[in-house]
């Protein structure tokens, strides 16, 4: 499919191993004390070759920071990232460019990630400029703006003359021009139309299939992540609080926090007002990144808490059936649950 | 809050301290030459010059030199606090000057500030509520004409027009005075008869500046969702403009409020001129044409030092209007 | 259902925007009631007119910009007659509203009880003391954990949750009979969300008002609202109670909705998207505004402006196709799709 790339071929796309991101505050004309907002914390994650790892989380979770830390965007605190075999976590600007033709991002906001005084065909056409691998520009931007769903004839036109929908397109057919083996795609329907969204998953979906794409995608709806992803990665104040495969991680969460976001959803599927759904509600709001609370991030929050384990010992991603991992001292032992359920965990389940 | 000021009290220190060696090293180093030639005036004497080395330690390593500079500000010299000089043109120490002068110059700004905030932000506020219509167009014609006209011609029109011609308003004769400053010593008419124009004049121009700023500020801030919030709660509409929309306007006025009256300290000089008010704007700019350096290095240090304390004052002021400051 | 539990009374509600580029038509022949202890909910996508409308009814349009005709009875009084004074008291204590974003609907520099406090006074004639007190009260009311010390606090201390607690507590000050939500939970987390949408449904039933709950999101809507109505260009495009909408939904577009709308209990194996994009109202579609985008349009689409008949319990869309076909159309190919996917 594309000249000068080399790969294994085997093996995991890309691997990150205890990455971690601080973000320092200072505070004050004498920065008397640095705040540090704990963005990623000790994540370790792999993403398979052709398949679409989804990253769900509420805000502050560390999803969007894990996406730009993925392509390097921006650089790790600590921690490595392999791509393809390759440790790239502190590889040079000149040395990682011919990189970054295999690894892509797809923005959230169809209406700012689009340079306004830039045409459609310049802005699709920029990958090839900067890395100079083509001769005929006009004509490879044309067939990508086709393959996307847009009019090849308005190559000329300006951003703000497409729809939200159309917008996005365009930004991943910018995305697709150098044939990339990754494209992280960063809340790329939460800012359009319903009626649209569903158009843009379709695309995404068959151009993977086409073009043999490995997805990390990442979103806040749960529905939108059920649909698109294979295997799935929840995360909470910076650290991955359950990753496993997609269906399983559904139908039977094992971290609290995964099971009090499932049952928060609202859904369609209900008989209208009062339906009796048992909905684990979590008391307070998400604490902040600066400040984390100790051991087990959750525990503030968390309806299963067991003072003296979940304050004092971080709990470890532990194995469950297949890939499915938890980090969590009293897993979920089995789906559904109703809140008083959960908050009487059953002997023996610590060991698992 | 307190912990605000503080910081706030310990940053102006530092910049006032920044502002003394900044300006040594303009006076006293940069320029070629022998300082002592500089700092005597027109026609140094060599008794002048060599008196001058002494005092001002010019034949005495950079940071004795720079270390006296510092100790006479601030702890005054042969003349008085704050150690200014001694202007060898005029004979007399440039701290006496100045303190004759700047109260010509701190009524000025005074009456003239209080003119152009409140008119400014008036016919700003004014102009925001009927926006697009006859009196929004007016009032920023107006406006461009104030920033246009130059404050000389602006002086000498209105000295013409309405103090020799009587323009206008009968009676105004009684009520202006002519140039030249009176103090309000020697009676409070004549002081203030004296002072109405240069007022004015000074003041078009910063009207002009303030409604064009407000009416911008304004139409922003009304344009905000808690402004929506404010009329869906049933306030009145005069509620919603003042009470919510100018208050959270006034935070990028009040910044350069601060900053225009500081510069007016040594800047005011056409104005001072005109009228013949013979404020510090005037001494400085004497100073330059008669190569009184010293003199002119006093001006400089007021302004730069009211730059530094109106910044602070404007802090202070920014932390009252908007609580998200306080607690940075 | 009495006549005099009927809070609010739409009656063929149009709103016309002058602007630069031309007339924009927001709304057009809307027509819908609101009752005591109902839930409305109002689901449509950008450009579909729902935030225009609720704004007509709260007065805030600019008149001057804004063309506002039909009716908008409130307890029998039209709304639209009233001069800005009379509306005033009206708004606030009669009819209230919440938004989107809680953190820019909150004033910066005032603290978080005076502002509630400022809504108790617009409409009340008490001391500031005794306006405070029943601020304090209704943060409490609203869940906010310590409200006495919290009332002192700015918003910009406040996390997004609460604030919209607070902005809730803040449109309850005169006990409203009407309580309209727009997108109250968009800009929120999904757990906070929830607690939200509890909250104004307990609301609902302590306080006994009537809710316009506008959304896009059609799982809010299925859990909250007893009624839906359905917006598309401007119109209205299907009313009815919400298990009907949902079970048996009679209009295109919300096939559409219904179809390409991923889910959170299931994975579905393919979606089936609304091709095309939301109208734009400087040059709307002529005749039905979502004929453009219809899989089942006909040749009489283009021409024919829709029109749809709400009664209070009756279940109606403004499609020309027959009932007989839209049926069919329901049990052979949508319920599958949505079911057996």
């Amino acid at each position: 499919m594309s000249a000068g790339t080399t790969s294994s071929g085997q093996g995991p796309l890309v691997e990150i191993e205890h990455l971690t991101k601080h973000f320092s505050v200072k505070q004050g004309v004498f920065a008397r004390g640095k705040g540090v907002v704990h963005a990623v914390e000790d994540v370790s994650l792999t993403v398979n070759r052709g398949e679409t790892l989804g990253i769900v989380g509420e805000s502050g979770c560390g999803k969007t920071t894990t996406a730009r830390l993925l392509v390097r965007l921006i650089d790790p605190t600590s921690g490595t990232i392999r791509f393809d075999g390759q440790d790239i976590t502190n590889l040079s600007r000149a040395r990682m460019r011919p990189l970054r033709r295999q690894m892509q991002i797809i923005f959230q906001d169809p209406y700012s990630s689009l340079n306004p005084r830039k045409s459609v065909g310049q802005i699709v056409g920029e990958p090839f400029a900067i890395h100079r691998t083509e001769t005929d520009v006009k004509s490879r931007v044309q067939e990508l703006l086709a393959r996307v769903g847009l009019n090849p004839e308005h190559y000329n036109r300006f951003p703000h003359e497409f729809s939200g929908g159309q917008r996005q397109r365009v930004g991943i057919a910018r995305a697709l021009a150098l044939q990339p083996k990754l494209i992280v795609c960063d809340e790329p329907v939460s800012a359009l139309d319903v009626s649209v969204q569903a158009q843009i998953l379709n695309l995404l979906k068959d151009l993977q299939r086409e073009f043999d794409l490995t997805y990390v995608f990442i979103s806040h709806d749960l529905s939108v992540i059920r649909q698109v992803s294979d295997r799935i990665a929840v995360m909470y104040l910076g650290r991955v609080a359950e990753i496993g495969e997609s269906e399983r991680l559904y139908e039977h969460p094992r971290h609290p926090y995964t099971a009090a976001l499932l049952s928060a959803v609202p859904r369609a599927e209900t008989n209208g007002v009062g339906s009796g759904r048992h909905r684990i509600v979590l008391g307070g709001d998400v604490p902040s990144p600066v400040d984390p609370p100790a051991a087990c991030v959750f525990h503030p929050r968390c309806p299963r808490f067991r003072p003296g384990l979940c304050d004092v010992e971080t709990p470890i991603l532990r194995r469950f059936d297949g890939d499915h991992e938890a980090a969590c001292h009293l897993p979920v032992e089995r789906w559904p649950m109703s809140e008083e359920e959960l908050r009487r965990p059953s002997a023996g389940v610590e060991q698992v | 809050m307190a912990f605000y000021l503080l910081r706030r009290l310990v940053w102006t220190a530092i910049v006032v301290l920044v502002v003394l060696l900044v300006t040594f090293l303009v006076f006293f180093k940069l320029p070629n030459g022998k300082p002592a030639l500089r700092f005597c005036g027109k026609s140094p004497t060599d008794q002048c010059i060599e008196l001058t080395t002494k005092r001002l330690h010019l034949d005495q390593p950079f940071y004795v030199e720079y270390g006296y500079f510092v100790k006479n500000f601030v702890a005054g010299d042969d003349q008085g606090w704050p150690g200014l000089g001694y202007s060898y043109g005029n004979y007399v120490s440039v701290r006496s000057e100045i303190i004759q002068r700047a109260p010509r110059t701190l009524w000025l700004i005074a009456g003239a500030a209080t003119m152009w905030l409140i008119l400014g932000v008036a016919i700003g506020v004014l102009s925001a509520v009927k926006r697009r219509t006859w009196i929004d167009r007016l009032a920023m014609g107006l406006a461009l004409f104030g920033i246009s006209a130059p404050v000389f011609w602006l002086g000498l029109m209105s000295l013409f027009l309405i103090w020799k011609e009587h323009l206008w308003i009968p009676g105004i004769d009684h009520i202006t005075g002519g140039t030249g400053y009176v103090p309000i010593s020697d009676g409070i008419n004549h002081w203030f008869g004296h002072m109405i124009l240069p007022w004015s004049v000074l003041a078009l121009l910063y009207i002009a500046i303030y409604a064009r700023l407000t009416r911008n500020n304004l139409l922003e801030t009304l344009g905000e969702d808690y402004i929506r919030t404010a009329r869906a709660k049933g306030l009145s509409e005069r509620s919603v403009i003042f009470k919510h929309g100018l208050r959270a306007s006034l935070t990028p006025i009040a910044t350069i409020f601060g900053l225009d009256i500081a510069l007016l300290v040594g800047g005011a000089i056409i104005t001072e001129s005109v009228f013949n008010l013979q404020g510090l704007g005037w001494l400085a700019f004497n100073g330059a044409i008669t190569q009184d350096l010293p003199t002119v290095l006093g001006v400089v240090m007021c302004t730069a030092i009211a730059v530094a304390v109106m910044n602070l004052v404007v802090d202070v002021v920014y932390a009252f209007l908007d609580p998200r400051v306080r607690y940075a | 259902m009495s006549s005099s539990d009927t809070l609010l009374d739409v009656r063929d509600l149009s709103v016309r925007f002058r602007t630069r580029d031309g007339v924009v038509q927001a709304v057009s022949n809307l027509s819908f009631t609101l009752r005591r202890g109902e839930t409305l909910g109002v689901v449509g996508e950008s450009g579909s007119g729902k935030s225009v409308t609720s704004l007509a009814i709260m007065g805030l349009l600019n008149r001057t910009f804004a063309d506002i005709t039909g009716e908008i009875l409130f307890e029998g009084t039209d709304l639209l007659k009233l001069s800005p004074s009379e509306l005033r008291k009206v708004r606030g204590k009669d009819v209230s509203m919440i938004f989107q974003d809680p953190f820019a609907c909150l004033h910066p520099m005032y603290r978080v009880g005076a502002q509630i406090a400022e809504a108790v006074r617009a409409h009340a004639n008490v001391s500031h003391s005794a306006a405070w007190v029943r601020a304090v009260e209704l943060l409490d009311a609203v869940g906010i954990p310590n409200a006495k010390t919290r009332a002192r606090d700015y918003p910009h201390q406040f996390s997004g949750g609460m604030r919209q607690r607070a902005m809730i507590a803040m449109a309850l000050v005169h006990n409203p009979a009407v309580l309209i939500a727009d997108e109250p939970t968009t800009a929120l987390d999904v757990t906070v969300q929830a607690q939200i949408i509890e909250l104004i449904d307990k609301v609902k039933r302590d306080f006994n008002v009537g809710v316009i709950l506008i959304t896009h999101d059609l799982g809010v809507v299925a859990e909250t609202a007893s009624h839906v109505l359905v917006m598309y260009g401007g119109r209205a495009m299907e009313y009815g109670p919400s298990r009907e909408i949902f079970h048996a939904a009679q209009h295109p577009y919300a096939w559409g909705l219904l179809e390409s709308m991923p889910r959170v209990d299931r994975k579905l194996d393919v979606l089936i998207p609304i091709e095309g994009s939301p109208p734009s109202l400087l040059n709307p579609p002529s005749g039905c505004p979502f004929h453009p985008r219809c899989k089942y349009r006909v040749e009489s689409c283009d021409s024919t402006t829709p029109h749809l008949q709400t009664m209070p319990d009756g279940h109606d869309d403004s499609c020309v196709l027959s009932a007989e076909r839209k049926r069919e159309v329901w049990r052979d190919r949508i319920v599958k799709e949505i079911d057996a996917r």
